[in-house]
């Protein structure tokens, strides 16, 4: 694979409807996966107190702060509302041979 | 005649979440908060903790919503204090003297720490502002000893901080456990023997007779010396203004399920407000709660737009003491059964539900990573008025989540 691209999991390691925590190079990713089986990449931490987004509850494309129930889409990474108002940055994805790979950096 | 104008009296949460959503509900008038603190809305909940214990001189965290007045043209006047609320005239004063009209007025001036009716009750600091816990943070950086009046969740948060820095701590509580009137008694003895594992000394049953600068006097004669002694017993609405102005208080300010007063020009909403939420009951309820002062904060300010809408909020509550996370959601003391649901070795989540069936609360205690999830889960299906089957809810191996679909 081109430069840049990491091997983060199997697919299968995240449920539907689901999130993840991976790191790597001291950096903190969360990896979703949708209902239709798409599957998306944001920063791990909460742009408002830095928790792991990991610990939040996904429904449908939004993934809630486990903390203060802030939310974002993590298609694209929107703050949807206060108490959040930073955009989470994203990461591409690409699904190869049942394994998920994020272009980090 | 001057443009009519919205006035927000309070610039805590409450208070800015009102004033933005006023705006975007399509309020196009003037937007004036006034509040009596030097700082525009910040956030409260980091004062007993972070801002204890992080290394970097702390700032006041600014709410979201402070960062938008600029931009949605609402004007903040700081060191403003309302003293007179005129209803006929629809007026307010304030302590400079001037005077200003409103077409719809909100009240969201908070609580304020209760103290101590004892002699030298003046000794013991209290926390409620940015200022109180500036006070604090000098004093547990020097670690010692730190006597804590009141077992709390500011009494127990303000414990773990001072641990977290090195100092002791003696918590002196006059029942016979911990967070009596908000927390189940399981969870509550969760948390008291993580204090004590922590180095915390508890003395029960307590009754305070006298404080000093430095130590407190029990009423059995006692006398527990420390550096510093803090009273965290709990608060009170600020409801001063709104029974001057004739408007209905008792435990707060209070309002129907809209927000509004007894008088309909003037809503109240947050810690100040005791306020009708209809799916739980019909009599007034207060909740000294963050999630509470910013969702009736920004349903006060729709509804003072025009949209009259009726409150169909879940009170959500957390603590976190050390590690460890507490999660109230909905009311608890409806529930007339509990169903447990272990979510890891160290974490439990507990299910309240009533008569009928019906969920109406769920508390739980644990690791962030191990309650967060369930725990939203079970607000949402206390928001639904859900009769979920309780072996259900007792069943670790069945998803939490699969109860929503339903």
């Amino acid at each position: 694979m081109e430069e840049g691209w990491i091997d983060a999991c199997a697919i299968d390691d995240i449920e539907e409807e689901d999130v993840i925590g991976f790191e790597h190079g001291g950096h903190a990713y969360a990896l979703y996966r949708t209902l239709d089986d798409r599957f998306f990449c944001t920063d791990g931490l909460c742009t408002h107190e830095q928790v792991h987004l990991c610990d939040g509850l996904v429904m449908d494309t939004i993934i809630e702060c486990p903390k203060h129930n802030g939310r974002f889409d993590f298609t694209n990474g929107k703050a949807k509302g206060a108490p959040v108002c930073v955009d989470l940055k994203t990461y591409e994805t690409e699904v190869r041979d049942g394994r998920l790979f994020i272009k980090a950096g | 005649m001057a443009r009519p104008a919205m006035i927000i009296v309070g610039s805590g949460e409450a208070g800015g979440c009102a004033a933005v959503a006023l705006r975007e509900a399509g309020w196009e008038g003037p937007i004036t908060l006034y509040g009596e603190e030097r700082h525009g809305p910040y956030e409260r909940p980091p004062l007993s903790k972070e801002l204890l214990t992080e290394k970097e001189p702390p700032k006041p965290r600014p709410s979201a919503e402070a960062g938008r007045f600029d931009e949605l043209g609402i004007s903040h006047r700081p060191n403003s204090r309302v003293i007179d609320i005129d209803p006929a005239g629809k007026e307010i004063s304030l302590h400079s003297g001037q005077t200003a009209h409103y077409e719809k007025l909100l009240l969201a001036t908070g609580a304020r720490a209760r103290l101590m009716s004892v002699p030298g009750s003046e000794y013991a600091l209290t926390l409620r502002s940015f200022e109180d816990a500036w006070a604090l943070r000098h004093l547990f950086g020097a670690g010692g000893h730190a006597v804590i009046i009141g077992g709390g969740f500011i009494g127990l948060e303000l414990a773990a901080s001072a641990i977290k820095l090195g100092g002791r701590v003696t918590l002196l509580e006059n029942q016979e456990r911990l967070l009596s009137r908000a927390v189940p008694a399981e969870l509550a003895q969760r948390l008291h023997e993580e204090h004590v594992c922590r180095g915390v000394r508890f003395h029960f049953g307590a009754s305070v007779s006298r404080v000093e600068r430095r130590a407190v006097i029990l009423e059995n004669g006692e006398r527990i010396a420390g550096d510093v002694v803090i009273c965290g017993i709990g608060a009170e609405p600020e409801t001063a203004l709104a029974r001057k102005a004739g408007l209905r208080a008792q435990n707060g300010i209070v309002t129907d399920d809209r927000l509004c007063t007894s008088n309909p020009a003037i809503y109240a909403c947050g810690d100040c407000a005791a306020s009708v939420h209809p799916q739980f009951s019909d009599q007034p309820m207060r909740f000294e709660s963050w999630q509470i002062a910013r969702e009736q904060g920004a349903l006060a300010g729709r509804n003072m737009a025009g949209a009259n809408e009726r409150q169909s909020i879940v009170p959500w509550f957390w603590s976190q003491q050390y590690d460890l996370h507490l999660q109230i959601a909905g009311l608890p003391d409806l529930g007339k059964s509990t169903v447990v649901r272990p979510l890891s070795d160290d974490a439990v989540l507990q299910f309240y539900i009533d008569g009928g069936g019906r969920l109406v609360g769920a508390a739980a205690l644990g690791q962030l990573s191990d309650v967060a999830r369930d725990m939203r889960i079970a607000q949402m299906l206390i928001a639904r008025k859900a009769t979920p089957d309780p072996a259900v809810l007792a069943a670790t191996e069945r998803r939490l989540k699969t109860l929503l679909a339903a």
